[in-house]
């Protein structure tokens, strides 16, 4: 089973119903009771990092996180903001984040990117992993994804890096800590890549 | 690298598929649930719904349909028509749509851009721009299905739409609409001088051909049309198509990623 932490940011209903599509049974938690019994994790997160920690700590779940992924290492997988919040902080806003990645998250150097249309990184990008991992199987030739994202993450460990996107710069746009995942685009709309990759994080 | 985005603008009324010509005559094209799984099918970059009664009526949504579109669909999808406050933009977020499209909203409230932006992502807040040229060769916004003209400089405003905070700009040229004989390329290269912003341009696309000319022209940017994707053939049969991973290789390569655009 799949736990969704549901705290008032992100699109819940796309993950459900890629799950659904799996057949892999799917719960949604919004106080930290419903996440007791969770042995997978998706942090999802949209929109303004500063909006999106504010609202997980409102939410009364984080301390039960911390618990979950630090202390009985449940895997867990973060999305776009959810992966951002991982990091130790992020240049928008002054929140600190998660810290469960060693990483800072900074926003796309805009003089690197050759074209007229800048910000956000908007649309279906390459992702090139750089070291063979299961949640990468199946997706290591020609995986496009969706991206939709101003700011990205910067992985302090080089180590940490799972695979990276070029725009302007090249940047890392999945990063992994144990049982710690991040990814920056959108599996949950990126067609059979995208249900590749959430099926390959449920069997991790 | 990052690809142009190709993307299917379907048209909602009375809860059934339409499309126009010059914004008038809706013919029907189909159910729109049926026309997401055929478009799920041939992978699309992005799927964009709108309603074209909701501003006119002043309808309150279908929520139950829209949850229906945004379960079925799996590609981002963008919602748009008759969405005034932030609790309609929210709620129709909620039900598992990526992007809220504003129209009529924001030429009387602009502001309603950063609002719904500062709580759900500016990157997901998409301004629809339905335009006419005049005749002193200017662009001017209209309202309520190409009705109400507006008196507002496009340009003008998309310069204020970018400073409010908006993620994305589509413009929807109203005098090339339906009738598939190309884009205003002119006004497309116009927008693109006035803002940085991710531009989709929607109105005119007859061919694929007519797609690879705003991709050579323009490089990265949301290539956007209705009439293409619905009709087959002279007599507009409907039949929904889609290019095919050949046919979009092609077209990315289009791109010249050294030539700054």
């Amino acid at each position: 089973m799949i736990t969704i932490v549901d705290y008032g940011v992100g699109n819940i209903k796309s993950f459900v119903n890629v799950y659904n599509r799996l057949n892999i049974p799917v719960k949604i938690a919004k106080n930290s009771s419903d996440l007791e019994d969770a042995h997978r994790l998706i942090l999802p997160g949209v929109g303004h990092f500063e909006n999106a920690m504010s609202e997980l700590i409102k939410s009364g779940m984080r301390e039960k996180l911390d618990e979950l992924v630090l202390v009985k290492k449940i895997p867990v997988i973060g999305i776009c903001v959810g992966m951002q919040m991982m990091g130790n902080y992020s240049e928008e806003g002054t929140s600190e984040g998660l810290k469960w990645i060693d990483a800072s998250v900074k926003k796309l150097d805009e003089t690197k990117i050759n074209q007229i249309t800048r910000l956000p990184h908007m649309g279906w990008n390459d992702v090139y992993s750089t070291k063979p991992h299961i949640l990468f199987e199946g997706l290591e030739k020609e995986a496009l994804f969706y991206f939709l994202h101003s700011y990205y993450f910067e992985c302090n460990n080089k180590s940490n890096i799972l695979a990276q996107t070029e725009y302007g710069d090249s940047f890392t746009c999945a990063a992994f800590n144990e049982n710690i995942y991040g990814i920056q685009f959108h599996p949950e709309k990126s067609h059979k890549y995208g249900e590749i990759l959430l099926n390959n994080f449920s069997k991790i | 690298m990052l690809r142009p985005r190709i993307i299917p603008c379907l048209l909602l009324q009375d809860n059934g598929l339409v499309k126009t010509v010059n914004f008038k005559n809706p013919k029907y094209v189909g159910d729109p649930i049926n026309a997401v799984r055929i478009f799920n099918e041939k992978e699309v970059d992005e799927l964009a719904i709108f309603d074209i009664d909701a501003t006119v009526l002043n309808n309150e949504h279908n929520y139950s349909l829209i949850e229906r579109i945004s379960n079925q669909s799996r590609m981002p999808l963008c919602y748009g028509g008759g969405i005034k406050t932030l609790e309609q933009a929210k709620r129709i977020f909620s039900l598992g749509v990526e992007k809220i499209a504003l129209s009529s909203s924001v030429v009387d409230n602009p502001n309603l851009i950063t609002q719904i932006g500062n709580q759900v992502g500016t990157q997901s807040v998409i301004v629809v721009l339905d335009v006419k040229k005049n005749i002193f060769g200017g662009y001017e916004v209209f309202t309520h299905n190409g009705k109400k003209a507006t008196g507002i400089d496009l340009f003008k405003f998309i310069k204020n739409v970018q400073k409010l905070g908006a993620g994305e700009i589509v413009i929807n040229s109203i005098d090339k609409d339906g009738l598939m004989k190309g884009y205003d390329l002119g006004l497309i290269e116009k927008v693109r001088k006035t803002t940085t912003l991710p531009v989709t341009v929607l109105g005119g696309a007859g061919s694929i051909d007519h797609i690879a000319e705003v991709i050579e022209e323009n490089g990265i940017i949301g290539a956007s049309a209705g009439s293409l994707f619905v009709f087959k053939g002279l007599y507009k049969a409907v039949l929904i198509n889609y290019p095919n991973s050949h046919q979009k290789n092609i077209l990315n390569k289009k791109v010249n990623y050294e030539n700054k655009k």
